[in-house]
């Protein structure tokens, strides 16, 4: 019985961490696909669109997953073959650094305006 | 004073946005993937068209030729148009002419070439489009030029045209 | 024959500016009391010229007279009367007399209903006013004329847009203009008001109605543009980080900091230069986005057809505005004296510098993340997008001090307060966090960040919940306002943590099965209608639960101009909608699904309604909380 019950278990727990791992691609799929810009559609990510364009970029990607390789290596793949656009997050490089920058500095300038405008008192 | 500097300063900036947008203006919004520099051939394996069997890549491009891969389907409309000169192209021997036939009904595709003539040495299918990407292409039809070292070198987005005839045939010049 | 009558009348209200104008300043100089009578008239005469050409260019919708281009390119004769009607200002030429319609509206309304206001102020306004018209007068008949005539005439138009075709954006873009065109007014009242150095707390009073109606207004399209957005094109989203949604956003939130800042003017003479700045901004923005959106130089889901031309024109004119009102703040703009403007921190004002700093931030992310693709485009010929992520990572970790001052603001008073309640306070916060720990670790496994988010957003739930049933009323337009905030974003954040979404393949007959129940594709039935013919699906989905819903997306093929579309279909309930859309696959024949199960959609809209809902009690209040 003793026996039946460990198999059972370890069983279920292969399933289990099996059926994880599966839920898991499918979730960093959906993610990568949301972030590349469906390039014959408008202002549509691949993920929402099903055009013949996006429909191959899907199968890439879950092909380039299952070959195991990670999140940014398949940004890297995309940007070679089609150029930035394709990538709905702007990676931090010389090119977008005032895009990324520009709104935080912003916020920080404001805090000092807004600081300044203020009577700090305390009683 | 300090005022004036602030003013001229912002002046300029709404200037400077003024150049920026009216030269914005004049860019197409529509993007197309550019080849700026030379790349290497992807390394894949493709079923063939008549054969149905695999075929390595390296083994497509294995003569000291100059290739042109063209990236075709039966359902595009713009494909019909540029078949002709496909045609005129695959009479020219110092090149080899492979299609690549993207996420087509293959029925389809053999009556298109049975209608209308067989430019290519050899046709690879590509039934999920996932070829196409690795070339980097996003649509048909698309046509890449491939030097004696297997880089690509050329890439025409949409149908070719008598115009772009002659700047491929000065290229192998 | 409306053609004519159209194209004259349009000529007859450029013409009728000059006049006014002339006029108007006449009596700029005339020391009568309060404005002359002809002025008005001529006003109102302007008004009614707009509208008998827009009413010729409805009627020539209508009647389908395909001799005016205009309903050429965007009509068809199958196309029923409703969708006739709603493609006059479906199109850019129609949509721009609209613009036309609303200004010369506005400035009338504003003309009859300020008579308490000094003369030379309300005249200024007009004149500036004027400006804007004679703009939108010129680019209308220079660049865009609704009225061209065509010959020979066609027997067929080209149809409308068929995801044009919806009631959503039926109303959208009249609600839209009313906000962006009322922020006109905003723009030439503020500029008027510095030139006669009235930048006072009566003019604060005066100009809160404007801004409060602008506000109603603008909330209300952006609200329609996305519901629209939700229903029309098929993919269960309903905010896309698009550029013409990031361009309607920009101005609500100036609109949204400057509605708060006039709070301030009202009570005493603080913050003006910002007033001013914001009041200014916020029309610049408007027609900001009106030049992005028109010129085609973004790339976006909704596309005007695009015209080099038109874009030139529109981009000279907002670089025109922008320097008049650069020119007269500089010139006219007397700052005050700078220890009255200085304000104690722990005081309402303090809380409403802060509201504003944070919307600042907002509103700068979102304008240099739609605007900087273009910047670098011109600059490096690097072409990148900017996407959700982007605008993601940016505002969402800035949301939890925003509501967190958002809740706390409202409990200060003016000038100067001292924290009361601190216990309560205290405890709420304690309490919001438990809550959202609990309930988010039943339901997700990023239980630590989503935690942190939706704390904060309970917070301002519960405090103002609280308000609103314990404080007697005491200032109910605010509370309301603040509730359905954070009601707002509440379901916002529940939406996106807690969606489900199958997308898979199907045949008809087929069943799929996924943990929580399973899909069944019984039939499919083939209708034939006026102006398109339609493939609708019928399937029946269990959830684990036994509850059968039973759904019909359909596919609809139009005739004019030949398009297909995917019709999802919705079923909504107060918890939870549940999606279902389905797309051809070419050459195969099964069909793609996209199921999806959106909890509390609902309630986005019905707390934008409830948040527009505050804002029109502001602004029916009669008196002001002291």
């Amino acid at each position: 019985m003793k026996i039946i019950k460990l198999f059972l278990i370890i069983f279920i727990l292969i399933n289990f961490s099996q059926s994880k791992s599966d839920v898991k691609s499918e979730e960093l799929k959906n993610k990568i696909l949301k972030n590349i810009r469906c390039l014959i559609c408008q202002g549509q990510s691949v993920y929402d669109s099903e055009s013949d364009f996006a429909l191959s970029i899907k199968l890439i990607v879950e092909k380039k997953i299952n070959d195991g390789l990670s999140e940014k290596q398949i940004y890297e793949f995309l940007r070679e073959k089609y150029g930035e656009w394709i990538l709905y997050d702007p990676e931090l490089s010389k090119n977008t650094y005032i895009l990324w920058l520009l709104p935080l500095l912003l916020f920080l300038f404001g805090g000092a305006i807004v600081y300044m405008n203020l009577i700090i008192k305390k009683k | 004073m300090k005022n004036k500097i602030f003013l001229f300063i912002i002046i300029l900036f709404f200037i400077f946005c003024f150049i920026i947008f009216y030269k914005g203006l004049n860019n197409s919004n529509i993007y197309i993937p550019k080849l700026n520099n030379k790349k290497d051939l992807p390394i894949f394996i493709a079923r063939d068209f008549y054969l149905e069997t695999e075929v390595n890549s390296e083994k497509i491009f294995l003569d000291n030729n100059f290739y042109i891969l063209n990236i075709w389907a039966s359902w595009c409309v713009p494909c019909r148009k540029e078949h002709p000169i496909l045609m005129e192209l695959s009479r020219n021997k110092s090149i080899k002419l492979i299609g690549l036939n993207y996420r087509d009904n293959l029925n389809n595709a053999k009556k298109f070439i049975d209608e209308l003539g067989n430019p290519y040495s050899q046709i690879l299918i590509d039934e999920e489009g996932t070829l196409a990407v690795e070339f980097g292409a996003y649509g048909v039809p698309e046509t890449f030029i491939i030097d004696k070292n297997k880089k690509i070198i050329k890439k025409f987005i949409g149908p070719l045209n008598q115009k772009l005839l002659k700047e491929i045939k000065l290229f192998l010049k | 024959m409306a053609n004519q009558i159209g194209y004259y009348s349009l000529i007859l209200g450029l013409a009728l500016s000059f006049i006014l104008s002339a006029v108007s300043i006449k009596d700029f100089y005339n020391n009568n009391q309060g404005i002359n009578q002809k002025v008005l008239s001529l006003s109102f005469l302007q008004f009614f010229f707009v509208i008998i050409s827009f009413l010729s260019l409805i009627l020539s919708f209508v009647n389908s007279d395909f001799s005016n281009e205009t309903v050429f390119n965007n009509s068809h004769t199958t196309k029923p009367l409703f969708y006739k009607i709603s493609g006059t200002w479906g199109n850019h030429e129609g949509s721009l007399l609209l613009w036309l319609l609303v200004l010369t509206l506005f400035i009338f309304l504003f003309l009859i209903k300020s008579n308490e206001q000094p003369k030379k102020y309300r005249i200024l306004t007009l004149l500036f006013q004027q400006v804007i018209i004679i703009g939108f007068f010129l680019f209308l008949l220079k660049t865009s004329n609704p009225f061209n005539y065509l010959f020979p005439i066609p027997k067929e138009g080209l149809g409308l847009n068929p995801i044009l075709q919806d009631p959503a954006l039926a109303i959208h873009p009249p609600i839209l203009y009313l906000g962006y065109v009322g922020s006109s007014i905003i723009f030439s009242a503020s500029l008027s008001a510095v030139t006669q150095n009235y930048v006072s707390k009566e003019w604060a009073q005066h100009i809160k109605k404007w801004i409060l109606i602008s506000w109603i207004f603008l909330t209300l399209g952006i609200m329609l543009g996305s519901i629209w957005a939700y229903y029309e094109l098929g993919w269960g989203g309903f905010w896309f980080w698009d550029p013409v949604e990031n361009v309607s956003l920009m101005p609500w939130l100036t609109l949204t900091a400057l509605l708060h800042c006039v709070l301030v003017l009202e009570r005493r003479v603080a913050l003006t230069s910002w007033i001013i700045i914001l009041s200014i901004a916020t029309f610049i923005l408007s027609m900001c986005g009106t030049f992005l959106v028109r010129s085609g130089i973004l790339n976006s889901v909704h596309t005007f057809a695009n015209d080099p031309e038109r874009g030139i024109f529109i981009l000279i004119f907002l670089f025109v505005l922008i320097f008049l009102s650069l020119g007269i703040f500089f010139l006219f703009h007397k700052e005050n004296n700078k220890n009255l403007d200085k304000i104690f921190w722990l005081s309402k004002e303090a809380s409403i510098l802060i509201n504003n700093w944070f919307l600042m931030y907002f509103l700068s992310v979102v304008l240099i993340g739609t605007t900087y693709p273009i910047f670098l485009d011109v600059i490096s010929a690097q072409k990148i997008s900017v996407g959700p992520p982007f605008y993601h990572k940016l505002i969402v970790p800035f949301l939890i001090p925003f509501l967190v001052f958002m809740s706390l603001g409202p409990k200060l008073n003016w000038i100067k307060s001292k924290v009361e309640n601190k216990f309560s306070l205290i405890i709420f916060f304690i309490i919001s966090i438990f809550l959202s720990f609990f309930i988010l670790r039943k339901l997700t496994p990023g239980v630590l960040f989503n935690t942190v988010l939706i704390s904060p957003a309970f917070y301002l739930f519960f405090i103002t919940a609280k308000d609103l049933f314990i404080k007697k009323f005491k200032n109910l337009p605010q509370s309301i306002a603040h509730f359905s905030f954070s009601m707002l974003l509440l379901s916002i954040l529940f939406n996106s943590i807690l969606s489900l979404e199958i997308i898979t393949n199907i045949k008809v007959g087929e069943k799929y099965n996924f943990d929580k129940g399973q899909i069944f594709f019984q039939k499919l039935e083939k209708n034939k209608n006026s102006n398109y013919n339609s493939v609708i699906g019928h399937f029946k989905i269990n959830n684990n639960k036994g509850k059968i819903i039973y759904l019909k997306p359909e596919l609809r093929i139009y005739n004019q101009p030949v398009t297909i579309t995917s019709e999802a279909d919705i079923k909504t309930t107060l918890l939870a909608d549940t999606f279902l859309v389905m797309n051809l696959v070419k050459g195969k024949e099964y069909f793609n699904i996209r199921y999806q199960v959106k909890p509390f959609m609902i309630w986005i809209w019905i707390s934008v309604l409830l948040l527009s809902l505050g804002g029109l009690m502001s602004l029916l209040k009669k008196k002001y909380e002291k």
